[in-house]
């Protein structure tokens, strides 16, 4: 039983608040990451969890018990930090086996615990170099096996990957989504890199100013945020937000973009919208993914227009254009063979059927 | 089990805050048990002592009276110390200066070397400050006796000399700096081609394609890079040489006619040798202002070091 | 095209030589300047060893002093036969090893608690460790040559005249300057690394002696050397709390003891000098890059 609890957790340091009373259930066996910008407390609230920053209010429970005013090692918890923290002056068998040591568990217990480690982590023939020797990929396994040869009650990661230069990145990505389903060990893992975060998480927590903006799986955050913040978060290239009004004319509704540029809203949110007819400060929000080039047929919430592009971006599958309504750029993915061209005209179509309305002054997904 | 946690919170947050206190208190109890020995070695050793020095200072000679600021305004009224004033200022002043400059030099002729030499060089040119000054001070004593003198001998072979080295108040001052700036200008070489070696090649690359010559290098890359490093430095140093004893004891024992004398060999002969205690004190005393205002320049800049870091 | 390419070849091979050329003679140039340095920084040394090979007849005739004509061993030989020669040496030895150990005592626990584990007035303390390695012997000694008087006069206890007496008064050179370069040694440690080994169930003193000692073992080295050569070299406390020969160290004991009255024995005294300076040079001569470590970490460092 290892589940993970915080209640009302708050952090602050000399009055300036970095975690402002979250709660969040995490259970056992989960992998769990905390998402977010620099500075919206998910570090925090991670050391927080280890028992690295005291606890200004709230409580921290793992497995059901108060750990608020347990010292790290009484937790039963391990970490891999950013800069794997490994001691320069032990071997890789000595740094995996240190922890043991120190709680004096027998000689071949702990060699039998390393080797296993070692086999699941691939890094048996590197148990008696020196992390000076290593490269970055070969120490972050050394720190994760450190981590899982203590079998602890929770594993936590604190961007363990942002070290290391970006096609390694993606190979341990998937490297410690594996070593999770071996061990099964409940797992809170904080990161800024949404997409790190959508590839390993269970349950992805999205933090902002020490806030927890949304909680829910990487579809549930992608298909319906919550808020403008986890909707622009959420996602490569970012969301597109216009300023918009609702209009209403012969019981079907119509968001208007700019003068000459109305889409209609599909039948199925008319409901949901109604209410919203004339309010102002409205967002409309639409994935790049969702504008794309002309097509022989349109389905049915798909709508073309036609705007002229202020720049395009071969990605080699697709081509990123950009072009601007009433001043707000907007992307747009297109094939690459849709001839699309800086400064000419290119018809366009919107999929209204995944857009989302924002309230810009409660920032809420309406 | 939810049941459980809704009930626990209350109870165990009223412990927490024990525990909570005890361990940070346990934290720094270690913390200051393990700083203890140097808070007592230098409260014990340094402040204290430095205190009671102050004290002793207002003593008479038999060191049975109080007579307050008497010693010190003695001081001010004899022409000796006023000499001793002047002499260890352009001893502190002329020897730093030289050392800088010389240290200067070196560190660039040494940086200009192909890599590979460097290593030797500097570990030659080191030496002077790795021999313990008395002892170098006495084989420089031997160099300028006046009848053995190895430097008379080759100045003989050009005409010139005999040199009174030690003999003469202008040359005996010549002679205690040199060996002051013989002994200290290696540690500024070090110091400086630390620095040399911390700017970046590329600022040099970009001065070169910027059309800066030599000297417009050293001017406008080097020098502000330094900048810290030279100060600092100086600093130190002007405070090592301002409370030297050991290179003017040996050399000249203050002579001839006490016109060598610095602080703090002047107060050894009249505390330790003179048998006079409180005057003793009241001369080593007149370095704190010059030590004082070093260590504030000294500190400011590491505070600012310590800001930014 | 082809002809302008060619002109650029041949002005630019004009210029690179003539670049080399001057790179070349600033070399040149570099090296008679370091020979002039060289040959004034090593001269005492050179000139130790060069009478130290005299005999004392050589000396006095007054021949070349740049040069020996019969050398000998015979100063070195007396000087290590000499009882008063080497009871300086036991004492300085003695003594240094044993400022160097009390130092280290002090420093490095010192060093971890203020520098990494910090408790209420650590950074004004922090600060002061520093003031104190500023103030010089030249204004302590005569306050401790009368706190060592008073001592002997209400206890009994002679510290005066005492060589194991400076070992309790060195550490006040040696432990301030140890201190400050453990603490940036310790300092440039990744916090990351103690919060590691928090998690992995160590204790503070775990931490300092399994972690910290190991990974900054660079920095305790130069510290050692540190306390060594300037207990090694001091000169002013024995000088002023030391009198009978047999409690004198060697700096003091060379410049009191060997040069007595108008009789010097210059070949012995030059030799005393140089065996007296062995053990600092020997040390850095393997050592130097922690010894250069040393001596730059109170300005690059912390």
């Amino acid at each position: 039983m290892a589940q993970v609890m915080l209640r009302k957790l708050v952090k602050n340091y000399d009055e300036t608040p970095a975690v402002r009373g979250i709660d969040l259930d995490i259970a056992d066996k989960e992998f769990v990451v905390l998402v977010g910008p620099s500075g919206c407390g998910k570090s925090t609230t991670l050391r927080m969890i280890a028992g690295l920053e005291d606890i200004t209010a709230g409580d921290v429970l793992i497995g059901g018990e108060v750990v608020n005013d347990m010292p790290p090692k009484d937790r039963d918890i391990a970490m891999v930090f950013q800069n794997y923290a490994l001691y320069p002056h032990m071997s890789v068998y000595e740094n995996m086996s240190f922890g043991l040591r120190l709680k004096k568990v027998p000689k071949d217990e702990i060699a039998r615990r390393v080797e296993n480690a070692a086999q699941i982590l691939d890094i048996s023939e590197l148990l008696q170099r020196k992390p000076k020797q290593l490269s970055g990929g070969q120490r972050q396994r050394v720190a994760m096996g450190r981590a899982i040869v203590r079998d602890p009650k929770v594993f936590l990661f604190d961007e363990p990957l942002s070290n290391l230069d970006a096609k390694l990145r993606v190979q341990m990505r998937t490297e410690i989504k594996k070593v999770h389903q071996k061990v099964r060990t409940t797992t809170v893992y904080v990161t800024h890199d949404q997409i790190e975060a959508m590839t390993l998480a269970d349950r992805v927590v999205v933090m902002n100013g020490g806030n927890i903006e949304q909680v829910g799986t990487p579809n549930d955050l992608y298909h319906t945020p919550a808020t403008k913040f986890v909707a622009g978060f959420i996602g490569s290239p970012a969301m597109n937000f216009v300023p918009c009004t609702i209009e209403e004319a012969a019981g079907a509704l119509r968001v208007r973009l700019s003068k000459d540029l109305a889409f209609p809203i599909p039948q199925e949110r008319t409901q949901r919208y109604r209410a919203l007819v004339g309010q102002p400060s409205l967002l409309f929000g639409l994935r790049p993914e969702h504008i794309t080039e002309q097509r022989p047929h349109l389905e049915s919430n798909q709508h073309p227009f036609e705007v002229e592009l202020e720049v395009t971006e071969p990605m080699g599958m697709e081509t990123m254009v950009f072009f601007l309504i009433e001043g707000t750029e907007l992307v747009g993915r297109v094939n690459p063979d849709a001839g699309a061209q800086a400064g000419k005209r290119m018809k366009l179509v919107a999929d209204l059927g995944k857009m989302h309305l924002i309230d810009d002054a409660s920032r809420r997904v309406l | 089990m939810a049941n459980g946690i809704a009930a626990q919170p209350p109870a165990v947050g009223a412990g927490r805050r024990m525990t909570m206190q005890k361990f940070m208190r346990r934290r720094s109890t270690t913390a200051f048990a393990l700083a203890l020995p140097l808070i007592l070695l230098i409260s014990g050793l340094v402040i204290y002592p430095a205190l009671f020095a102050v004290y002793l200072s207002m003593l008479d000679r038999t060191m049975e009276h109080f007579t307050g600021l008497r010693n010190i305004l003695f001081l001010l009224h004899f022409d000796t110390f006023w000499m001793v004033v002047e002499q260890s200022c352009i001893f502190a002043i002329s020897a730093v200066f030289f050392k800088a400059l010389i240290g200067f030099v070196t560190s660039h002729l040494v940086h200009n070397l192909p890599p590979k030499g460097q290593r030797k060089w500097r570990g030659m040119l080191l030496v002077p400050w790795v021999i313990p000054t008395a002892m170098s001070a006495i084989a420089w004593f031997w160099l300028f006796d006046p009848q053995y003198s190895a430097f008379n001998w080759i100045l003989h072979k050009f005409g010139i000399g005999p040199i009174p080295w030690l003999g003469v108040t202008s040359w005996a001052r010549f002679s205690v700096i040199l060996v002051n700036v013989w002994y200290g200008a290696p540690f500024f070489l070090i110091m400086y081609l630390a620095a040399l070696k911390s700017v970046p090649e590329q600022l040099y690359e970009a001065a070169a394609i910027d059309g800066a010559s030599w000297w417009q290098k050293v001017w406008y890359v080097t020098l502000p890079m330094m900048r810290n490093i030279i100060a600092i430095t100086m600093l130190f140093s002007l405070i090592v040489t301002f409370a030297n004893f050991d290179i003017v004891r040996i050399l000249t024992a203050g002579g001839p006619v006490d016109t060598t004398h610095v602080f703090a060999t002047w107060a050894f002969s009249l505390g330790i040798q003179g048998n006079n205690i409180p005057m003793g004190a009241s001369v080593s005393l007149f370095m704190l202002p010059i030590l004082g205002v070093a260590a504030f320049f000294i500190l400011r800049d590491i505070n600012r070091r310590g800001s930014t870091a | 095209m082809s002809a302008a390419a060619s002109a650029i070849e041949t002005g630019a091979l004009v210029k690179r030589g003539s670049l080399r050329r001057s790179r070349r003679w600033a070399l040149v140039w570099s090296y008679v300047f370091l020979i002039m340095f060289a040959v004034f920084f090593l001269m005492p040394p050179v000139y130790m060893l060069i009478m130290g090979l005299k005999t004392s007849a050589e000396t006095a005739a007054m021949t070349n002093p740049w040069w020996v004509y019969h050398p000998t061993l015979d100063n070195f030989i007396a000087l290590l036969t000499s009882r008063t020669y080497l009871t300086f040496f036991r004492n300085s030895a003695v003594i240094s090893l044993a400022v160097v150990v009390i130092s280290m005592l002090i420093a490095v626990p010192a060093a971890f608690s203020l520098g990494r584990m910090k408790f209420w007035g650590s950074t004004t303390l922090a600060a002061g460790v520093f003031l104190t390695y500023l103030v010089p012997d030249s204004l302590l000694f005569i306050p401790l040559f009368k706190i060592m008087a008073w001592v002997h006069e209400h206890t009994g206890i002679t510290l005066l005249n005492r060589w194991w007496a400076l070992i309790i008064i060195y550490p006040t050179l040696t432990v301030p300057f140890c201190t400050w370069i453990m603490i940036g040694y310790f300092q440039s440690i990744p916090k990351e690394l103690d919060e590691a080994a928090l998690i992995d169930g160590a204790g503070y003193i775990q931490m300092l002696t399994k972690i910290f000692l190991p990974v900054a073992l660079p920095g305790i080295i130069a510290a050692t050397i540190f306390a060594f050569t300037v207990s090694w070299s001091e000169f002013l406390y024995p000088m002023a709390f030391t009198v009978s020969a047999d409690q004198l160290v060697l700096p003091v004991g060379i410049v009191t003891t060997l040069i007595n009255g108008d009789v010097y024995n210059w070949g012995q005294i030059m030799g005393a000098c140089l065996l007296g300076a062995a053990p600092p040079l020997i040390i850095y001569a393997f050592l130097m890059d922690y010894y250069i470590a040393g001596l730059t970490a109170g300005a690059t460092k912390g």
